[in-house]
């Protein structure tokens, strides 16, 4: 008998996970002792970071998606099936064809999906740039616009790319400013806290950008609804905002697979932030936004995790004791300052990251990144 | 006294960071009707400052702190 260890995601995670057990097993996926196979509904993998850039027209649709298949190791089985529920105690993934897929170990890497319809008019008044669709959109709507207000709202937290909404808000500035349109274009930044960010080092180094770009924010700012076509935002505070084009992060919801076997109480897989296990079943491992441990829901972390997660497997199926640990390492770059400066931030659980002035020189670093990330998809960066 | 408030609804975000137990009450207050009261369990040490300064940005009211021991309750009315 094999040991079959399926993910479930295409993904980041899905694949560097993949990828880091065909390299740490490859003498038992050749003897046939292991069996390894990855889940995903769609053939692609979207890189969705540089979705940001698309609405600039900085990057294109074919740059930000790659079949999956390319990207595993040939030793790697792909199957473009949606996984549907999973029943732990029988240790089985039920497919939305019919089908059941068994498993010896399973790892969850099913991401978040954006929840536009959870606030009234979103849908029908926002744009958002979390996937090439919504940025070409967005790229139409930015290069026809010549004077008004652009709302940037952070809607809903957690989401994907922490930083993207002040990095979108940086770019856009430097759009219009570099079209001579800056004077006729207002800029407002909204943040559901009492401040611009939730961690105090990045709001401390943000806020005097801000404020020198003229981008004006708002904070404790939370939409409840909003009227599409009065073009407002009506918040849970009672406050009012007008816009002529809202830049919306939307709330994020888990996949429904997760409350198929109640792995969380909410969106999110109930998990140990270390091993990364599921704590409400055996045998499960979580990566990336589907774990809810206290960092951030950002490609770093899935980057990070799946070498945590691919060692302990690979123990596991040798036999042995898994020891690696996750220490909740998490680095993101925030690009868009002027068009083109950068900082980055780095931290592990418990720290608080600490800023280096921004500069051409990370933003290039950024950049070089995005044109090697399917090196990391692959497992090799 | 706390256990006097009877809250319509509980909302346990124990072993949350920050911001997860302010989102989860924002969260909450959205659908809670006028003069419900509303319970917040947290050990975030933040939510002591974070909560009452949206509660009064929002126009709701801050009952009570109670010091649990190893959590904090947070009784809230929906205005």
């Amino acid at each position: 008998m094999s040991t079959k260890i399926c993910v479930v995601g295409g993904g980041s995670g899905g694949t560097i996970v993949a990828n880091r057990l065909a390299d740490n097993l490859r003498p038992e996926l050749e003897s046939g002792e292991v069996e390894i196979v990855v889940l995903n509904d769609t053939p692609y993998q979207l890189y969705k970071p540089a979705t940001l850039y698309m609405a600039f027209g900085r990057s294109e649709v074919s740059e930000v998606k790659r079949p999956v298949e390319e990207l595993l190791d040939p030793r790697v089985k792909f199957r473009q099936k949606k996984a549907v529920s999973i029943n732990p105690e029988a240790k089985t993934l039920d497919l939305a064809s019919g089908e059941t897929c068994n498993y010896d170990y399973v790892v969850l890497t099913t991401g978040s999906k954006l929840a536009m319809e959870d606030v009234p008019g979103l849908k029908e008044a926002g744009h958002h740039f979390y996937g090439p669709e919504g940025s070409e959109e967005l790229r139409e709507e930015l290069a026809n616009f010549d004077a008004g207000k652009i709302v940037v709202s952070v809607i809903g937290v957690p989401h994907m790319c922490p930083v993207a909404p002040m990095e979108f808000a940086f770019l856009a500035d430097d759009w219009f400013r570099t079209r001579d349109k800056r004077d006729d274009v207002e800029i407002v930044y909204t943040y559901p806290m009492n401040d611009i960010f939730g961690m105090d080092p990045i709001a401390d180094w943000a806020r005097p950008l801000m404020e020198e770009r003229d981008i004006k924010t708002e904070t404790f700012f939370n939409p409840e609804k909003i009227d599409p076509d009065e073009k407002v935002i009506h918040t849970v505070e009672g406050s009012e905002l007008d816009f002529d084009v809202l830049v919306a992060i939307p709330p994020h919801k888990g996949d429904d697979l997760i409350k198929s076997a109640d792995l969380g109480d909410g969106e999110w897989v109930d998990t140990n932030q270390y091993t990364l296990e599921a704590e409400r079943a055996n045998d499960v491992y979580v990566i990336g936004d589907a774990a809810d441990v206290p960092t951030s829901k950002a490609g770093s972390v899935a980057h990070y995790e799946s070498g945590v997660v691919a060692d302990r497997l690979a123990s596991q199926a040798r036999g042995k004791t898994p020891t690696a640990r996750y220490d909740g390492k998490t680095v993101c770059f925030v690009d868009g300052v002027d068009g083109d400066k950068a900082t980055f931030i780095q931290f592990e659980y418990g720290e608080e990251p600490d800023l280096p002035e921004e500069s051409k020189l990370i933003h290039w670093a950024k950049h070089s990144y995005n044109e090697a990330y399917w090196l990391t998809a692959k497992g090799l960066l | 006294m706390s256990e006097d408030y009877n809250p319509d609804k509980v909302i346990d975000s124990r072993e949350a960071a920050c911001p997860g137990p302010l989102m989860d009450l924002i969260g909450q207050v959205k659908s809670a009707k006028s003069g419900e009261v509303l319970e917040l369990k947290t050990t975030d040490e933040g939510s002591k400052n974070d909560v009452p300064d949206w509660l009064d940005k929002a126009g709701h009211e801050l009952l009570e702190v109670v010091d649990q021991g190893d959590y904090w309750s947070i009784y809230v009315e929906k205005s």
